[in-house]
């Protein structure tokens, strides 16, 4: 008789669910600095979202529209309800704000240079307007933010319109953290601190609390620009329904709704991963408050939050938004985490795909950083011009389900249109279950 | 002078009128009659200006003023001469929370006394207040000058980046990295212009000067109950 044959059997080796390699190596990380983990980037957990749904398409009762022959418009007019010069963008699909700062001046003026192409807006973001992203922008959203780094009456005026953020998606209720080594000399003298020091962007606006506060500000605001220009405001998906109601009684245009997936410059990894409402959850109880107030396509509802592709828009028109915002997408359309930077990625520590120390500086794609030799690698023409084409796939995805479901506009996407794999999603986005006429909710149940 | 009825004649016809104005304009000296509490009474001028509000305000009057000279002949509610560029204002009477928050220029007297959160995130404003000021007054301020002439409450520059705090009566707390620093002979020519500007005859020597400690300028894990 062999040994092997009388060897008791061993069990094999058993990685936890609840202590995975990932969870080991961040207590180690955490045990070894004594603080928390702060990244870039949206919430990276695997959250129901726009993946769960399906389009029905065109059947008996619906009928098609012919894909290249028959037209399928894509326009979309923001800041109808009290604007002077409402916003007429060609396609329903916007830059979200990222500050100067946070990118570098090459990546704001291919934002510019990308979304003016594309005949669509793009966003300031913390520490003011550029000279560079107003020249190459055609339409240009300026954020009033609670830190109000660089905010200046000037640039107000100078804007297509005024987003008032209250909160974002990635981190809704906290503030920013810009650290010392992107501090150049030009963004610290935008934002009067000195040089080389964090700085801290406030979670709250400084002169104003409550909805009714805002009410107020949003006069002031308009008061200064004379009615001109739309307002804007910006919620971090959490009370989507009483956040949007809110901001209509206040007085907004338009209300942007991001959700947890929608990335951040600089946040702790436990704000991005636990706070807030998946986008699919925020869309369909912000689109009932502005129909309970009977203003849904009067003030109009700007969705984002990972949306990555032409289906994605589509799915969010369909629910109600009347357009969208990407900010990672397009990061990604200008280069970011491109394979090719592979080698400098694995210096740092990471991956292509998965690098997001975007508060370092470092990036090898030249875009979040203030390093003048990073920054050169993005050629903003190139990256402009990347953008625009990826913008323009979107569009053209979008427009092909249209016409799939029989539409010949992108506003004509209804939540008739869709399905859900997954009890999950069929809750959150209030449509059926494939094959049933029921959803989690629907029936009192 | 140019007398403007706001009650009468509503909100959007006096800021437009005084949008329409600009450097060269003839018409310079405006009077506001009835203002009632309005909101946002002479906000986002940017032409050298002389406005007179005859009575008292509500929320943001002066608000992103650029150049202009605002008198408010009463006193004003929250956020009044907020986020202000250049010029000055004058508030005769009391001013609520935020006054000259987030300013960037430009001077803001207040005759009476101030609520809370005066000067918060002051950027360059300088702010000079004949009476006292409320709890967190200057918090997180970045740079200007605010002068208190009576006391300061709670938290006085809690979070304060480089702005200085000039206080003659006493302070109930500073709050975080907010530390009293020697007054050397320049700051007390900065008072001195200062107190001259705002119509006030008090010695500058009278005054403590406040500032950050610096110590919160960079992440330190060490410092985490200070965060």
């Amino acid at each position: 008789m062999k040994d092997t044959d009388t060897a008791i059997p061993r069990t094999l080796p058993i990685q936890s669910a609840t202590f995975t390699n990932e969870v080991n190596a961040e207590i180690r990380r955490a045990a070894a600095t004594g603080i928390y983990d702060i990244r870039g980037g949206g919430a990276k957990r695997r959250v129901p979202n726009f993946d769960d749904l399906l389009f029905l398409g065109a059947s008996v009762s619906r009928y098609p529209l012919e894909g290249y022959r028959e037209r399928c418009d894509t326009s979309v007019t923001l800041g109808t309800r009290f604007a002077g010069n409402p916003i007429e963008l060609d396609i329903p699909i916007t830059i979200a704000g990222m500050s100067f700062g946070a990118l570098s001046g090459p990546a704001k003026e291919a934002l510019g240079r990308g979304a003016s192409a594309a005949g669509t807006s793009t966003t300031t973001g913390d520490g003011g307007m550029t000279p560079e992203e107003r020249r190459h922008s055609s339409k240009l959203v300026y954020q009033y933010l609670p830190s109000r780094y660089g905010m200046n009456p000037n640039d107000l005026r100078q804007a297509d319109a005024i987003e008032v953020v209250v909160g974002q998606g990635a981190k809704p209720g906290g503030g920013g953290m810009l650290l010392g080594q992107k501090i150049s000399d030009r963004v610290a003298e935008m934002r009067t601190l000195p040089t080389g020091i964090d700085q801290r962007s406030a979670c709250r606006h400084p002169d104003w609390t409550g909805p009714d506060d805002l009410e107020i500000k949003i006069l002031e605001l308009r008061e200064i620009t004379d009615w001109s220009v739309p307002i804007y405001v910006k919620v971090g998906a959490t009370r989507p329904y009483y956040d949007t109601a809110l901001a209509v009684k206040a007085g907004a245009d338009v209300v942007v709704m991001d959700g947890m997936q929608g990335g951040t410059a600089a946040t702790q990894d436990v704000f991005i991963e636990h706070v807030g409402l998946p986008t699919l959850a925020c869309i369909r109880p912000a689109v009932h408050a502005l129909q309970d107030l009977d203003v849904h396509r009067e003030v109009q509802l700007v969705v984002s939050g990972g949306i990555r592709s032409g289906a994605d828009v589509a799915k969010a028109l369909a629910l109600g938004a009347d357009a969208v915002a990407i900010g990672t997408a397009a990061l990604i359309a200008m280069g970011d985490n491109d394979p090719k930077w592979e080698a400098e990625y694995q210096k740092l520590g990471s991956t292509s795909g998965a690098y997001d120390d975007w508060h370092e500086g470092r990036d090898p794609a030249g875009i979040t950083t203030q390093d003048p030799d990073l920054a050169a690698r993005l050629d903003p023409v190139e990256a402009g011009r990347r953008l625009r084409n990826y913008l323009k796939v979107m569009t053209l995805e979008a427009q092909t389900v249209a016409r799939a479901c029989g539409h010949n506009h992108l506003r004509n996407f209804e939540a008739e249109d869709l399905c859900a794999l997954t009890m999950e999603a069929a809750a959150m986005a209030q449509v059926p279950l494939a094959g049933t006429d029921w959803y989690p909710g629907k029936g009192g149940f | 002078m140019q007398t403007y009825d706001l009650t009468e004649k509503g909100l959007r016809g006096l800021n437009s009128i005084l949008h329409a104005q600009h450097e060269e304009t003839n018409q310079v000296s405006w009077e506001v009659v009835n203002p009632r509490g309005s909101h946002a009474i002479a906000v986002g001028l940017d032409a050298p200006l002389e406005v007179t509000v005859k009575g008292s305000t509500g929320y943001y009057c002066a608000g992103m003023n650029q150049g202009a000279t605002i008198r408010v002949e009463g006193s004003a509610g929250p956020g009044v001469a907020e986020n202000m560029m250049s010029g000055s204002v004058v508030v005769e009477g009391d001013a609520s929370q935020y006054a000259g928050a987030t300013g960037h220029g430009g001077l803001l007297v207040i005759k009476g006394n101030a609520s809370s959160r005066c000067g918060i995130s002051m950027k360059g404003i300088d702010i000079v207040v004949h009476g006292n000021v409320g709890h967190m007054s200057a918090f997180m301020a970045q740079a200007g000058n605010l002068v208190v002439c009576g006391d300061a409450g709670d938290a006085l520059g809690d979070s304060i980046y480089e702005a200085r705090l000039f206080v003659r009566g006493s302070v109930k707390s500073l709050g975080a990295d907010c530390v009293e620093k020697e007054m050397r002979p320049e700051h007390v020519d900065i008072l001195k212009d200062l107190l001259e500007r705002a119509d006030l005859h008090a010695k500058p020597q009278e005054f403590r000067r406040y500032g950050s400690a610096r110590k919160l300028y960079n992440f330190d894990i060490d410092n985490v109950a200070d965060y």
